[in-house]
């Protein structure tokens, strides 16, 4: 597929391998039953959508991959690892970057404490220069508060601490929520850049114009599992019924 | 003779410099609260206890093993705060989800089972600490006499204090626990050990109580109640500078330690509760603290 991704030294494994199979995920609130038997795989260097309405349960997906909600059963498998069983914290370490939908930039940081915050979990990160080149805003502002930053620039601030960290897949939250259009265009940039790279890459989004170019195939949601699969290629003919189960 | 509104110079310094070594001890409890409540958002009422368990293993290292004072400076923060720490893996942790209040009610628990125990043994009338010999005698500075060995606990708890505070604001480490205390779910989806975190926290709040305890052993006697009586006034240090204000607790600490010592030149009758005038000054005024940031 690309070629930087051929160039990566630290990953044999040929595009096309399996990253993330998620297979009869279900996940608890307490009491609340949330997703009701998830399924699908992400293959490497991939990009893929979750999309769906609110509360369709694509958020707690990614949340229940990094183990951050309740009660979890089914199989969650990284790079060939089963992680159901992994402690949160260990979870990143086999090489993943998690975006929040909240951003999570934290107040009692400066800008670039908090690009540097998260511990590195595999080698061949992007160095600190590199993330500056491509978020230049970031460099201006080092030394604000982090959450004296502009809604994009936090959001930049959220992708770019874990570019640092050498993950290879990156699980990203509504990142273009609220942002303003020349900055949605801005993050769908470093998108695109980042795919060169050969990173793999799930994305929830509610913003489908922005999503249909990026992404290889599309996962459909709602009332907690998948409900439809639909290829970049087969994304012209499929349209309407994809708009008619998104509901606009 | 130089007067200050009708006291004497050395009268005058003298309450000051008592005072400041008060406001010093205030400062490493304090500190050791705001830490510990800054990450686990526990009041942790066994403090006190922990700096009298520091005076008394000091004491008992001497009397029963020949352990001397420097001896003790280094191992018995250690043992406390490795005790600090299996109190928080074994006790707290299993409470940690539930409201606050259960966490503040075990230590106040396990502060009077230590308290308890020990009183049972020595009985509460204490005993006193030799002060090492490096650190007898004093300096007169013309216009005082320093004894060298509060000159000592001076310097050592400001060397404390700024080291803490400089690990907490300026390293790496640092971030991570004012991120932890942020947003603690987020830090362990970076691959943080978030309770492992916690659990050297908390070791390290009770070791600088602990380390207060050693210090404090040649100054005052040396007896089971002495954490309990000293915790109070703390808490109310803690609360003027602001709940989890790492450099609030410092610097409130040195200061409630002068405002005692002035107040006892000038007014002795209220030495004693002029820190808890200033708390209520404080939460009418500014209910977050001096230096706690508004909700």
């Amino acid at each position: 597929m690309s070629q930087a991704a051929e160039k990566l030294t630290d990953y044999h494994d040929l595009d096309g391998a399996e990253m993330l199979r998620v297979s009869d995920l279900h996940a608890f609130y307490g009491e609340s039953h949330i997703l009701h038997g998830v399924d699908f795989d992400v293959k490497r260097g991939e990009l893929v959508t979750l999309l769906g309405r609110n509360g369709a349960g694509r958020s707690t997906t990614l949340k229940a991959i990094m183990n951050m909600v309740g009660r979890r059963t089914g199989s969650i498998v990284i790079n060939g690892t089963e992680t159901l069983a992994m402690k949160p914290h260990r979870i990143p370490r086999l090489g993943i970057g998690y975006c929040p939908e909240e951003r999570g930039i934290f107040a009692s940081l400066d800008v670039e404490e908090n690009l540097l915050l998260p511990p590195t979990v595999r080698s061949g990160g992007m160095g600190i220069d590199e993330i500056y080149a491509m978020f230049p805003n970031l460099f201006e502002r080092r030394r604000s508060q982090g959450t004296r930053l502009s809604g994009g620039e936090q959001q930049m601030l959220a992708m770019a601490r874990i570019l640092r960290t050498g993950a290879r897949l990156l699980l990203l939250d509504e990142i273009t929520e609220g942002l303003a259009p020349v900055i949605v265009q801005a993050l769908g940039e470093v998108l695109v850049k980042l795919k060169e790279r050969g990173m793999t890459i799930v994305l929830v989004e509610q913003n489908f114009r922005f999503a249909a170019p990026l992404a290889d195939r599309h996962f459909v949601m709602e009332h907690g599992r998948i409900i439809e699969e639909i290829s970049a290629a087969e994304l012209p003919s499929r349209r309407e019924h994809l708009n008619s189960l998104l509901g606009v | 003779m130089t007067m200050i509104f009708g006291v004497p110079l050395a009268v005058f310094m003298g309450q000051l410099m008592l005072g400041l070594i008060n406001g010093a001890f205030y400062a490493l409890l304090s500190l050791g609260l705001a830490v510990i409540f800054g990450l686990l958002k526990i009041v942790n009422f066994a403090h006190g206890a922990m700096y009298m368990l520091g005076a008394f293993a000091a004491l008992l290292g001497l009397q029963y093993l020949g352990l001397n004072y420097w001896v003790a400076l280094l191992l018995v923060p250690l043992v406390v705060g490795g005790l600090g720490m299996l109190i928080e893996r074994y006790l707290l942790r299993r409470i940690a989800h539930l409201d606050h209040l259960y966490g503040l009610l075990l230590t106040f628990g396990l502060a009077l089972i230590f308290e308890g125990t020990l009183i049972n043994f020595f009985g509460v009338s204490g005993s006193s600490y030799p002060t090492p010999e490096a650190l007898q005698g004093g300096l007169n500075l013309g216009f005082m006499f320093l004894p060298t060995y509060r000159g000592w606990v001076l310097v050592a708890a400001l060397v404390v204090c700024l080291g803490t505070w400089f690990v907490i604001e300026r390293t790496r480490l640092g971030a991570y626990l004012r991120a932890g205390t942020e947003n603690s779910a987020l830090m362990q989806a970076f691959g943080v050990n978030v309770p492992q975190l916690i659990t050297l926290t908390y070791g390290f709040g009770v070791a600088l109580a602990a380390l207060a305890g050693v210090l404090a052993a040649p100054l005052y006697p040396v007896s089971p109640t002495m954490g309990s009586s000293l915790l109070i006034v703390v808490f109310a240090v803690v609360v003027i500078g602001g709940m989890g204000s790492i450099i609030g607790a410092v610097i409130t600490g040195l200061s409630m330690g002068l405002i005692e010592g002035l107040t006892k030149v000038y007014y002795p009758e209220a030495a004693n509760t002029v820190i808890f005038l200033v708390m209520i000054l404080v939460l009418l005024l500014r209910p977050a603290g001096l230096f706690g940031k508004e909700a």
